[in-house]
């Protein structure tokens, strides 16, 4: 892939030393090309529904079903949180239309036991990991509360905010899995923009210099807010940049689950056998705003997100279904119906009153107790009461 | 019962940790076949294997962050920051994620882990190697702050800084790691986190410092109360975050005058700190003002320098003086 290329003024059997150009037959030292690297893309579904039988992976109809329902459920459920954000009844939030077909099917390969180590935009894999939908309500409406999962051995992080922050922690967490001969793998996804922070870059050279079970995703939706993926690099593709660290990297069709699935599923396998770390850059399009305080119409033009929607992943995965007789407009119908009143009963349980205790910050700085913390305690039950008694 | 200086004292309390608990884990640059460039881990590679104390690559952002990691999955990650003036390239890691987590999901997920650093001057070192920030890490809510000040102090801390269930910054005084040599018990010794401790008892004037700068402020003490009829009560305050106000209250309302000593620069210090917290609560006890003795406000200048950069005994003696005169 990135063979040493003299350049034109340079043809391939000459060399430059000093100011002449020698044969390289001449060389007793001449250049050799000592590593060469290539990248490989996987699709198996295109957006026109179509199917590679020899690469299609062996999921039942039970499976099938289950993951388009969560890719669903995720699209309608952040479609629903966009509409309560402009009717103000929700926070700033950062919305993942589009980009169901990476976390769902990736969340659903894994072993309840594994850590998945997200950022901000993998909400149909937290809610497969367990995630109930009136916890991303109350995050997204400024409660810690929203961080706190029913169960912890879902092992499911919180959202990192800082981009790519979160890298090296699934390698540390992998790292304690092979420390104690577990056989739990770590994934973690962050986007393209984060694919320029030292962390990314830092936390993949660590990975496989310690070989520890860890799956770094890419979910490359082409745009950082404002900044599309030709600013953002100069790589030819994002995969590459594993390779640099020694790692198992591939790009994939981040829109097409099936695919989705086989390189997540090879990526653990390898994890589980002792391999280590796979790098998995998942092509997508972010086809929202980066956050709901974000306008792309200031950056980017209607045509570019119209021909993304056209290859966005509910599409295709519906057309697949269909093909194998396995879905229809009946089923959908009924589908939507039943993921409607799902959706509308977290949004009232979240919308029904509840008194979050206003001092739990004070509670959660320290597992020790400390004066002076429980003296700046008091001073602010104090001011709640007086801003209260003010009106 | 064994005279050990700093670094043998670090180290034997690294050692029996490592011993008592399998999920102790140390990291850092060169901590493992080198023994760290203090030589603070020293052997402890050789007794424990390469995959509990590990030679990480050099990227101190990963080495905390892969810590986080680790202690998330419930290690006890205990990593080194080879100089403090190398740390400011984790400090996300530190303020966005160690000292935040158990706050952001309410105690579920906690951050136990100890992030060994050496600081300060005094040690003829190049750029970014003399710097004293406890004050940056102590300003961060979650963050504990643990300044030793010598060896037997040195390794009682570091015991209840690997049991803590906090991110704990453990700043050792390079200036201080062979220095002088204390009797350090075979035998657990532990001291609380968050606690200050009276070295010496006196009526006259409250003597605050920590770290490297114990040694002038014991030093001048001993100078003044020859010379003087006074009896002078020293507080060394091993904490500087959370910070033990209360003791340091206390000792004032009794003396009435007070003088604390700091390496670091003035402006946003521990100093100014305690400073605020005598104002707070011990006011109208004050028959002087308290006297702040401190490096400068300028970036800590090369070793050629230092010397007139560092307080010395000589500053802390006058300013007793001063604060005693008032």
């Amino acid at each position: 892939m990135f063979p040493i290329d003299p350049g034109p003024q340079h043809p391939k059997n000459t060399a430059r030393f000093h100011d002449k150009t020698i044969q390289i037959k001449d060389c007793i030292m001449p250049r050799e090309q000592i590593a060469s690297f290539t990248v490989s893309h996987l699709q198996i579904l295109d957006e026109k529904g179509r199917v590679d039988k020899e690469l299609e992976p062996k999921l039942d109809k039970q499976q099938l079903l289950a993951m388009y329902r969560w890719m669903r459920l995720a699209r309608e459920f952040d479609q629903r949180m966009l509409k309560l954000q402009r009717q103000g009844r929700l926070g700033t939030f950062a919305p993942n239309t589009g980009q169901e077909a990476i976390s769902v099917p990736i969340a659903l390969a894994m072993q309840d036991n594994d850590w998945f180590v997200g950022a901000f935009r993998e909400l149909g894999g937290r809610l497969v990991r367990g995630e109930p939908m009136v916890k991303v309500l109350q995050y997204y409406n400024g409660f810690e509360e929203g961080n706190i999962q029913p169960e912890k051995d879902k092992r499911l992080l919180p959202t990192s905010v800082i981009i790519s922050s979160q890298c090296p922690h699934a390698v540390g967490l992998a790292y304690a899995s092979k420390y104690r001969g577990e056989d739990t793998a770590a994934v973690c996804l962050f986007g393209d923009g984060g694919s320029s922070e030292g962390d990314f870059f830092e936390a993949m050279n660590f990975a496989k210099v310690w070989n520890v079970p860890v799956v770094f995703v890419c979910q490359n939706n082409q745009w950082a807010i404002s900044v599309p993926l030709k600013k953002q690099t100069a790589s030819q593709t994002l995969a590459q940049k594993g390779i640099a660290a020694g790692i198992e990297s591939l790009q994939v069709d981040g829109n097409d689950p099936l695919a989705m699935h086989v390189a997540i599923t090879e990526a653990l396998d390898r994890a589980r056998k002792g391999d280590g770390p796979t790098f998995i850059e998942a092509v997508t399009y972010r086809l929202m705003m980066h956050t709901t305080a974000d306008d792309p119409k200031k950056y980017r033009q209607e045509a570019e997100e119209k021909a993304a929607w056209a290859k966005e992943p509910m599409l295709r995965f519906k057309k697949y279904l269909e093909d194998k007789k396995l879905w229809d407009d009946q089923r959908e119908e009924a589908l939507l119906a039943e993921i409607k009143v799902e959706v509308e009963k977290a949004v009232q349980e979240f919308e029904t009153p509840v008194e979050f205790a206003a001092d739990t910050p004070f509670d959660h700085v320290y597992g020790t107790k400390h004066d002076e913390i429980e003296e700046q305690r008091q001073d602010f039950l104090a001011n709640v009461k007086l801003e209260a008694d003010h009106g | 019962m064994a005279k050990l200086n700093m670094v043998q004292a670090i180290n034997l309390a690294l050692k029996q940790e490592m011993a008592r608990d399998k999920d102790v884990i140390l990291l850092g640059e060169d901590v493992g076949v080198d023994g760290g460039v203090f030589r603070v881990t020293e052997g402890l590679q050789e007794e424990y294997g390469a995959d509990r104390v590990i030679d990480t690559p050099l990227a101190e952002s990963a080495i905390i962050g892969s810590s986080i990691g680790m202690a998330l999955a419930g290690l006890k990650p205990v990593c080194e920051m080879q100089f403090s003036g190398f740390s400011y390239l984790m400090m996300h890691q530190f303020e966005g994620h160690a000292t935040r987590m158990r706050s952001r999901t309410q105690g579920q997920y906690t951050i136990p882990m100890v992030i060994r650093m050496p600081y300060g001057g005094g040690v003829r070192a190049l750029e970014h190697h003399s710097e004293s920030r406890e004050a940056t890490y102590g300003h961060l809510p979650g963050s504990k702050v643990v300044i030793p000040s010598g060896p037997r102090n040195a390794r009682a801390l570091m015991l209840a800084a690997i049991r803590d269930p906090d991110p704990v910054v453990f700043m050792e005084p390079k200036h201080s790691y062979r220095a002088f040599r204390e009797e350090v018990p075979e035998e657990e010794e532990m001291l609380p986190i968050g606690q200050a401790q009276v070295v010496q008892e006196g009526t006259d004037l409250t003597l605050v410092s920590w770290g490297a700068m114990m040694r002038p402020t014991l030093k001048a003490a001993a100078e003044v109360q020859k010379k003087r009829k006074v009896s002078i009560e020293i507080i060394d305050m091993l904490t500087i975050s959370p910070l033990d106000g209360n003791t340091v209250v206390q000792s004032v309302t009794k003396t009435g005058r007070c003088m604390v000593v700091q390496e670091a620069p003035r402006s946003f210090g521990a100093s100014s700190e305690i400073v605020a917290r005598i104002n707070d609560k011990a006011l109208m006890y004050l028959e002087a003002p308290v006297k702040r003795l401190t490096g400068y406000d300028v970036v800590t200048p090369y070793f050629g320098r230092e010397k007139h950069y560092l307080p010395s005994a000589a500053r802390v003696a006058r300013g007793i003086n001063e604060t005693l005169d008032f």
